[in-house]
């Protein structure tokens, strides 16, 4: 195993910032290839802006961040990314919303044309593994909550990336919809060996789905804890009702309730 | 009868009925036609001029049309340029407000020193005067991409020009289109403001060689055409927006 996201000693300040407050400071984290990391904290602490900068959409002010083996100093064009909103685009349909990485990543992007085929195919299948067997056709809008999430899941994982980054995904689904979820990532994770980053506040739902917890302290966010979560896998719902799942939960907001009364 | 039904008779029936009260009125109260003509005298001007009322009115669709097709153009052009540089919006946004703060009845005497008597004037009072919501509405839509999508494409090593392509123009279009329904009546004002101030032909310059002869049911008549022809044009302007974005009136953008 080797590290695929190494983030240095970064501390970075947006430029709007108007207190020129940094939003994370000191940043350390290390996350090894294939490897399932939570980052947990209070709200403002900077998790959205950790995103971006592991994808390039954001450069650090201090510090380094490698991915890949590469230092980040563009996008870096091997993330699948979903959000709290499945931002679909009303006028496609599900199935071409799911393609649409493709019609910008390369190689796809100039195949696209010519192997059409092949790549609605493997869409079809991707929607079959998240539960969505058949439902391409139909336009998002038409799809529930829950469904559109699972087909935001299908378009961040198209283009095979080797990194995907879920910005609090299952935020606003009800708990029942975002348990089957939590199965799906579950599956998809083992299946494609993907290295995931997950950004949430759903204390339980890091203990469930990671190998490795990161804590993050108020703004300016710091890392206040690591925790490796040793469950094996594959885990099924249940383990999330065994006492050692409730120790983990209960010491995950102990992290928690400090980083806040420290700010 | 069903909602539906209800919903397809309701416009007949309250267009009918405006013009029977409007008759009615006229009637009871014996109002000189010099004043308010009834719509029995006004359809009775119309039939009787309806040759120079048919050809006045070609003219005028014609300058209308060709001004709210500049308009459509330079429209997109540079509500996309608007749209996609926070510069060039910052930069331009007092230009196009104070020009559009302009009465364009007051720019027609310049288009006459540079083009004469004739067809341009009332083609370009047209386009001045509705390409504005067009640009603003192109610009609107275009700005208005969702960060996250924004995210999404960007960190795939998308560019400007791909986000653009992809996501911000489609999601304009509901607004485009909308702002057509408006750019359309609009162009209709700028047409017959120009024909009345600076052409020999269209119904604005019919309307103002009938009023110099207080002809005033041939006035009222043109009035009515000039009317059944926006409402004409609005409803093929609102046809091609249902069947072209019906999407989003049926999505959350609608909601939204």
């Amino acid at each position: 195993m080797r590290t695929f996201v190494d983030i240095h000693d970064v501390t970075h300040v947006y430029a709007r910032a108007e207190d020129g407050l940094p939003a994370v400071e000191r940043l350390n984290i290390k996350i090894q290839e294939g490897e399932f990391a939570a980052i947990v904290g209070p709200s403002g602490c900077g998790k959205s802006t950790l995103m971006k900068l592991a994808t390039g959409l954001q450069f650090p002010k201090k510090g380094t961040v490698v991915v890949d083996g590469r230092q980040v100093g563009a996008p870096v064009k091997l993330a699948g990314m979903a959000f709290q909103n499945p931002t679909m685009l009303p006028w496609r349909t599900t199935l071409d919303n799911i393609l649409l990485p493709l019609e910008i990543v390369e190689p796809h992007r100039s195949r696209l044309r010519r192997h059409k085929a092949e790549y609605v195919a493997k869409a079809e299948a991707l929607l079959a593994q998240v539960g969505l067997k058949g439902q391409g056709h139909r336009f998002p809008w038409q799809l529930s909550g829950g469904m559109q999430q699972r087909a935001s899941l299908c378009r961040a994982l198209i283009h095979e990336p080797k990194l995907l980054m879920l910005d609090e995904p299952f935020g606003a689904l009800d708990s029942f919809t975002r348990e089957e979820l939590w199965c799906v990532i579950r599956d998809l994770h083992a299946a494609q060996g993907v290295t995931v980053i997950l950004v949430t506040h759903d204390l339980r739902e890091a203990a469930f789905l990671a190998d490795r917890i990161f804590c993050m302290s108020a703004r300016p966010g710091r890392i206040v804890a690591e925790r490796e979560v040793a469950f094996p896998r594959p885990r099924d719902l249940e383990i999330t009702y065994t006492p050692e799942f409730s120790d983990l939960v209960h010491e995950l907001r102990g992290h928690i309730a400090q980083a806040r009364k420290a700010a | 009868m069903t909602v539906k039904r209800q919903l397809v008779l309701a416009p007949w029936i309250f267009t009918i009925g405006f013009f029977a009260i409007w008759e009615i009125i006229c009637r009871g109260f014996g109002i000189s036609s010099f004043i308010l003509p009834a719509p029995s005298t006004i359809m009775a001007a119309t039939w009787e001029y309806r040759n120079q009322l048919a050809y006045h009115a070609m003219h005028t669709l014609w300058m209308t049309l060709a001004g709210f097709g500049l308009a459509v153009v330079f429209g997109l052009l540079l509500g996309v340029a608007l749209g996609a540089s926070r510069l060039i919006n910052a930069g331009t946004y007092p230009l196009l407000v104070g020009f559009n703060s302009i009465p364009k009845v007051a720019v027609v005497p310049i288009l006459v020193f540079w083009f004469g008597v004739g067809w341009v004037p009332p083609v370009m009072t047209a386009f001045l005067i509705s390409f504005f919501p067009i640009v603003v509405n192109v610009a609107t839509g275009i700005s208005t991409v969702e960060p996250e999508m924004e995210d999404v494409l960007r960190a795939l090593g998308a560019s400007k020009r791909d986000i653009i392509l992809k996501v911000g123009l489609p999601r304009a279009m509901p607004y485009f289109f909308g702002s057509l329904k408006v750019a359309i009546t609009l162009a209709y004002v700028g047409s017959v403001i120009g024909e009345q101030n600076a052409s020999n032909v269209g119904i604005g310059n019919l309307l103002t060689r009938a009023s110099a002869a207080f002809e005033v049911p041939l006035v009222w008549a043109a009035l009515v055409v000039l009317a059944v022809l926006g409402v004409v044009m609005y409803m093929i302007t609102a046809f091609v927006e249902q069947s072209t974005t019906g999407w989003a009136q049926r999505s959350q953008m609608a909601n939204a």
